[in-house]
């Protein structure tokens, strides 16, 4: 029978039926990180059980660690509770003999983005991490699921998920997107008209002439926020462009494995005849840069559309969240979305903080400035060697010439657990994934954007469409 | 895992849609490296208004008198009645602590995000999907107090005092492991010879994703 791309992952690592009729999945990397694996490493110790397979697993720190200081280590974290889960975590892996990219490593960064620069992400893989963005990894064509901290001890205890199939959703995108528009403004669209419930219970596949189009980076802001739509997972189908990805990274298969498992890979696409439970079409060449203006990623927009108007609105429950909504961001209905002046910018996040964002974000600037109302602009890479990286290209001097602040690798002001974040009120457009209530900070009212667009929101002042900028 | 058979209570509602993970536990909770002391920060931002810090107790705060679950009406309240996609976001289980430990041992709503509904079967919360119909039906008799009897066994949510009684759907495998309290781990640890002897395998199939 023709098979999906996830029906073929899944198959390759279905182990079999438990006694009380509950499938197992086997998985092959669990990655983690300083807020949702102490607890479950703290059960693995109260029961006696050691990790079902130790290589297994990788660690790095990312959510709570500061983006100042960094050379000082552990020293640098001030707030005691953050220290005491980043030091649980090193402790926890040194004691169960888990590889982690410490604090100072100049690998450190968001497990999302590592997994994939290290080659650790492999096509075909099952990869769990007790974080909902590891959808991510699906744009390499491996099936990633976000888990909680039960899920994640149950992993590290027996290598496998309990977990019933999903359904197949497929996202066919023909088209090109026009110059200007990123793989950010796709997933936001497509997110406004699926709504953030509208894939739950399914895998997405994104497919078509679009997505072919993509680069691998684009691929993963993509999955990324598969989950935003509902879908646990997100999925991109083996290419050329998969395969040079992943050749040469450091932890990538070589040799006679090389050629074994490329071999190997190039199966890892929907049969041509495979059936999907749900699609949805959309032409990439008419999506224009997206804003949200609510706080839920489906409240989404054109930068040159006007905030909606509830009054207008067919469904009860919808135009009564976006009443809500409005009334927490402090916007009118109809206001243009270029008018929503700005306090913070933040260019960051396992959506939007690889090279490829930053280069876009920097070449949008070209010379200007931050403008005088935006009391922050925080650029924070999504790894240390993407930090790297970038200070070799130029990059992060274009940053700070222009007023930006150039940090260190870590989530940052994408929740605010660290020190960076928004204050009470505060408008921020925001390269991260969710613009809920207080998300990045207390009080805080969130935008989501592209790495260009917010660029050249820093430069304005306010939004502006980013294909006339400049 | 604490068991779930029967469950006599009374209901509190959240009338909003897509209540996500952020609101049910906010990030500045999600600094402990334990399962428990999240009660007290449960839909912090909204029974709040000052922004509150990890070790603070309701005592020390300033409550939002309007919020629903300040009403003294909801006090005890162990069945929470909510809106579509109830738990989206993100995949902090802290969120299903936090329910659990403010007293919800139920959920209804017309639907929940995946991840969330999994979490709530690892702790012992049950989450009830039922017709978006029967959820407004039960938003209306509310305020005028709402004494339910859940029977996970019979699937069905009754409602004290009136003829009223809602069956639901729930997968048999979670039910069974609802029922009983069993350990996740140890059910699946039965089963190592097939898990081996698939890893066997798969190494062979796949020897590349072995690196030991
Ligand atoms: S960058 Fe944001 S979304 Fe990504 S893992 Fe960190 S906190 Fe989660």
């Amino acid at each position: 029978m023709a098979q999906t791309l996830y029906d073929k992952i899944w198959q390759a690592h279905y182990v079999g039926q438990r006694a009380d009729g509950n499938s197992l999945l086997y998985i092959d990397l669990q990655l983690l990180h300083e807020v949702t694996s102490p607890q479950a490493f703290e059960g693995l110790q109260l029961a006696r059980r050691p990790l079902w397979r130790v290589n297994a697993n990788l660690a790095t720190p990312d959510h709570n660690v500061p983006t100042t200081d960094r050379d000082k280590g552990f020293s640098g974290i001030t707030d005691e509770i953050a220290l005491e889960q980043v030091l649980t975590l090193d402790e926890n892996c040194k004691k169960f003999g888990v590889e982690q990219f410490e604090i100072n490593d100049p690998r450190q960064g968001i497990v999302h983005v590592v997994g994939p620069e290290q080659g650790a992400t492999l096509p075909g893989m099952t990869i769990v991490c007790g974080d909902s963005h590891t959808s991510t990894h699906g744009a390499l064509a491996a099936l990633a699921q976000g888990i909680g901290t039960s899920e994640v001890e149950h992993v590290m205890a027996t290598q496998c998920l309990v977990q019933n199939k999903a359904k197949n959703f497929a996202i066919n995108v023909s088209g090109r997107l026009v110059p200007g528009v990123t793989a950010k403004d796709l997933v936001l669209a497509i997110i406004g008209l699926l709504g953030t419930a509208g894939a739950t219970g399914h895998t997405i596949e994104y497919r078509g002439e679009a997505i072919r189009a993509l680069s691998m980076e684009a691929r993963m802001t993509l999955c990324n926020m598969a989950i935003e739509a509902g879908a646990r997972a997100g999925l991109v189908a083996v290419d050329d462009t998969t395969i040079d990805y992943v050749a040469g990274r450091p932890l990538a298969p070589k040799g006679d494995q090389w050629d074994r498992a490329v071999a190997y890979w190039r199966t890892l696409v929907s049969d041509e005849d495979a059936v999907f439970d749900q699609t949805l079409d959309l032409d990439a060449s008419q999506i224009a840069p997206q804003v949200t203006w609510g706080t839920s990623p489906e409240m989404v927009s054109g930068v040159d559309q006007q905030v909606p108007d509830p009054d207008a609105m067919s469904d009860a429950v919808q135009a009564e969240s976006a009443r809500l909504a409005l009334d927490y961001m402090d916007l009118q209905p109809k206001q243009a979305i270029t008018d929503i002046k700005l306090d913070r910018i933040f260019i960051g996040s396992c959506t939007n903080a690889r090279i490829e964002d930053l280069r876009s974000a920097a070449a949008v600037i070209r010379g200007g400035h931050v403008a005088d109302n935006i009391k922050q602009a925080l650029v924070v890479p999504g790894s240390g060697l993407v930090k790297a990286q970038a200070e070799k290209e130029g990059l992060a001097q274009i940053f700070m010439d222009a007023g930006f602040e150039w940090r260190a690798a870590g989530c940052s002001m994408c929740l605010g657990m660290n020190p960076d974040q928004l204050g009470e009120g505060e408008h921020c457009a925001s390269t991260s994934n969710r613009n809920f209530e207080g998300r990045q900070g207390y009080g805080g009212r969130t935008h989501l954007v592209s790495p260009a667009m917010a660029a050249a929101a820093a430069v304005a002042g306010h939004f502006v469409d980013v294909r006339e900028f400049g | 895992m604490q068991a779930f058979t029967t469950l006599e209570g009374f209901a509190a509602p959240l009338d909003r849609a897509n209540v996500d993970t952020d609101q049910i536990i906010p990030k500045q909770y999600l600094k402990s490296i334990k399962r428990t002391g999240f009660g007290d920060y449960l839909f912090d931002a909204w029974r709040f208004t000052d922004p509150g810090r990890m070790g603070m107790t309701p005592n020390e705060r300033s409550l939002n008198r309007e919020f629903v679950l300040n009403q003294p009406e909801y006090q005890g309240a162990s069945v929470l009645l909510a809106r579509d996609n109830f738990g989206c976001g993100s995949s902090r289980e802290h969120a299903v602590w936090a329910l659990q430990e403010y007293g919800f041992r139920a959920v209804i709503a017309p639907s929940f995000a995946d991840i969330f509904f999994g979490n709530c079967f690892k702790n012992g919360v049950l989450p009830i999907a039922l017709d978006a119909a029967i959820v407004d039906e039960l938003f209306s008799q509310v305020a005028d107090g709402l004494e339910l009897c859940i029977d996970l066994a019979a699937q069905t949510v009754t409602v004290l005092g009136s003829e009223k009684v809602f069956e639901f759907t729930v997968d048999p495998a979670l039910k069974q492991k609802m029922l009983s309290g069993m350990d996740d781990i140890d059910l699946t640890l039965a089963e190592s010879a097939l898990i081996e002897h698939f890893e066997t395998g798969h190494r062979e199939r796949q020897p590349w994703l072995f690196r030991d």
